[in-house]
């Protein structure tokens, strides 16, 4: 669709919707640049666009672990108290299944996306991109997804495929009621 | 589930088996009650009222005005039902609305219920941005205040987690209270911008498809939203039942998406990114996606399933002995209006049409009533809700049949309560 057309299709939903104010927006955003949010532009597509310069493996990751995560996630990320990190694959059919980053997570983007933005969780957004990428590495090797001196950067993660990628059926636009 | 009409009316009033009587007994309100006889109908009056002396409050000065009124003090026990994270993560708990204490449709701001990743945010207004960036002519950033100035809508909806009536799953009925089970469900007034005017100043680009919305929390919570939806009914909401957002409910400002999974309606919004593909964020995929029995998962199960449930009686009530009773509830869906709504006082073998109170609105919560007269027998009280798409709630059975036990989210089978001889009201599968 033409640029125009999306502008006359967005025009038309707001009629619909607001027919007094569409044409009243106050226009008062301000120009950002990309230099300006980039503290902000964390999300990280499941294609690797987003991912950021730097690189690790999983041998740096088990230290960073260690120091890190371990007191949350337990030993090589076995669980307790908080979430499991490793295992569980052939188990999300049976009676108990077990979602790990291993047996469940679609894509290997989210690993990054997610440590480097919530983790560890008293101390979110404090890791730096090689120890993101280097915490990756570790728990993707843990789960025997990379070996463990396979380096993580932007283009091998990005390569990356998870086990459990083809058990997830898009259900929306027709959502389940 | 039967289908089976009401049983042949033994009085001109009576609906459906085992006592559930005509709407009309609302609708209608007191003439009716009294026009068929209806007073007659009500438990054995107490013996007599006392005698009446005028009380201190009467006979002395009241308190003075206040900046900010609060509830009486004898009303202290209505208070949210709060699950705390466990220790070292007092941030990723929630609190639910104790629907059992509360009436009408709107929750107040602050029985609200809420879930947070990682605790709620102590946001400076003046410091807050709002971006929009990714495929879009003008990247921007919108101030707090700018945003204040732009024409805003209201709308009267709800919001329910999908991981609220997860106990519904569990193969013994949880002995708990109403809210307790299913009090991730509030409804407000909300009002703010239209993020479709929004979108629409920075200039969507095409190729657009997906709208990336993230919090400013320690979790920086991140959805991907459908394009569709954000240039449909979608909101970046400023204001609350009239007043600002609550901290716990996104202040200064959230994303609002009716009738869609309330963890997508991300709190403390700061930042939208419109994509031509969704993110997989990992509270889209590891979280709030819904495994099947066969090992495969649901992802992107975003609407709300037509739902109700009957808040009085409910589990913990006591029934004050025989006569007439209003059974009362909440019906919604989030794909629209609720239609009609059936209550049955057998089990399921016959059901009566409740009176709708108005106003029936869109992806709102509708309450329900019926009247009932209790003969002190056993009885299984259910209720279902059918929606203007005319989808029909499921049962417990069905759901399973569907989707197996462990699937975690968006559980909306019908809640049986069971009514013993004694009065006591308690939680059943049946
Ligand atoms: C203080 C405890 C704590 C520490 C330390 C911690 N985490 Fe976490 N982690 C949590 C909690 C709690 C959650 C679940 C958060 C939620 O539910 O939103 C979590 C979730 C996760 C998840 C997602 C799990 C899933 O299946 O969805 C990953 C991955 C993770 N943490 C990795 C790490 C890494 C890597 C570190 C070290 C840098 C770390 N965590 C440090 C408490 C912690």
């Amino acid at each position: 669709m033409s640029t125009p057309d999306r502008a006359l299709v967005v025009g038309a939903l707001l009629l619909a919707a607001l027919p007094v104010f569409a044409a009243e927006s106050p226009q008062l955003g301000t120009p950002i640049t990309p230099a300006e949010l980039a503290a902000w532009d964390l999300s990280i597509q499941p294609d690797g666009r987003g991912l950021p310069a730097g690189s690790g493996n999983a041998v740096a990751g088990k230290t960073i672990f260690a120091e890190k995560c371990v007191v949350c996630h337990g030993e090589e990320g076995k669980g307790q108290p908080f979430d499991r990190l490793v295992g569980g694959q052939g188990t999300l059919a049976s009676a108990t299944p077990v979602k790990t980053v291993g047996s469940y997570w679609p894509y290997a983007s989210t690993v990054f996306d997610y440590i480097r933005r919530a983790m560890p969780l008293v101390a979110p957004q404090s890791l730096t991109n090689d120890e993101v990428y280097s915490l990756t590495a570790y728990l993707l090797s843990l789960n025997g997804v990379i070996k463990e001196r396979d380096v993580m950067n932007a283009k091998t993660l990005a390569k990356v495929k998870m086990p459990n990628q083809g058990n997830f059926i898009v259900r929306y636009p027709e959502a389940a009621r | 589930m039967s289908d089976k009409p009401a049983e042949p009316a033994t009085s001109p009033e009576i609906v459906a088996g085992n006592g559930l009587l005509h709407r009309r007994l609302f609708l209608t309100q007191g003439a009716a009650l009294v026009g068929t006889g209806g007073l007659a109908l009500l438990a054995a009056r107490p013996a007599g009222a006392e005698t009446l002396t005028v009380p201190t409050w009467t006979k002395t000065i009241g308190a003075p005005m206040s900046g900010y009124g609060v509830p009486s003090k004898h009303e202290g026990k209505v208070q949210r039902i709060v699950r705390p994270g466990a220790p070292g993560a007092p941030g990723t708990g929630g609190s639910r609305t104790p629907l059992e204490l509360v009436n009408g449709t709107i929750t107040p701001a602050g029985l609200h219920f809420e879930r947070h990743h990682n605790g709620i945010p102590d946001i400076d207004p003046a410091q807050h941005r709002l971006v929009i960036h990714g495929k879009v002519k003008r990247p921007l950033s919108f101030t707090v205040e700018s945003l204040l100035r732009y024409p805003t809508v209201s709308r009267i909806q709800f919001l329910e987690c999908s991981g609220n009536s997860a106990l519904g799953w569990a193969r013994e009925a949880p002995q708990q209270s109403v809210g307790s089970i299913h009090g991730l469900l509030s409804c407000s007034e909300w009002t703010g911008v239209p993020l479709s005017v929004l979108l629409d100043e920075a200039g969507v680009e095409p190729g657009a498809a997906w709208v990336l919305a993230e919090g400013a929390d320690s979790a920086a919570m991140s959805r991907s939203v459908p394009l569709a939806k954000a240039l449909d009914d979608a909101m970046v909401a400023l204001w609350q039942n009239g007043e600002r957002i609550r901290p716990e409910q996104g202040y200064p400002m959230r994303l609002f998406l009716p009738g869609f999974e309330g963890n997508m309606s991300v709190k403390w919004l700061r930042r939208l990114q419109v994509n031509d593909a969704p993110t997989m964020t990992r509270d889209e995929t590891s979280k709030y996606s819904d495994l099947m029995p066969d090992g495969k998962s649901w992802l992107f199960t975003f609407t709300m399933g037509v739902k109700s449930l009957i808040t009085s009686p409910s589990q913990g009530f006591r029934m004050q002995g025989p006569g007439l009773y209003e059974i009362s509830g909440l019906a919604w869906s989030g794909a629209g209006k609720i239609r009609r709504v059936e209550v049955s006082a057998d089990g399921g073998q016959t059901w009566g049409e409740a009176a709708l109170t108005d106003p029936v609105l869109s992806k709102s919560l509708t309450r329900f009533r019926m009247a009932w007269r209790w003969n002190g027998g056993p009885a299984i009280l259910k209720s279902r809700a059918i929606d203007e798409t005319g989808a029909l709630q499921p049962t417990r059975d069905e759901l399973i049949t569907q989707r197996g036990e462990r699937s975690n989210y968006h559980y909306h089978g019908i809640q049986p309560w069971s009514i013993a001889a004694t009065g006591e009201v308690t939680n059943v599968h049946a």
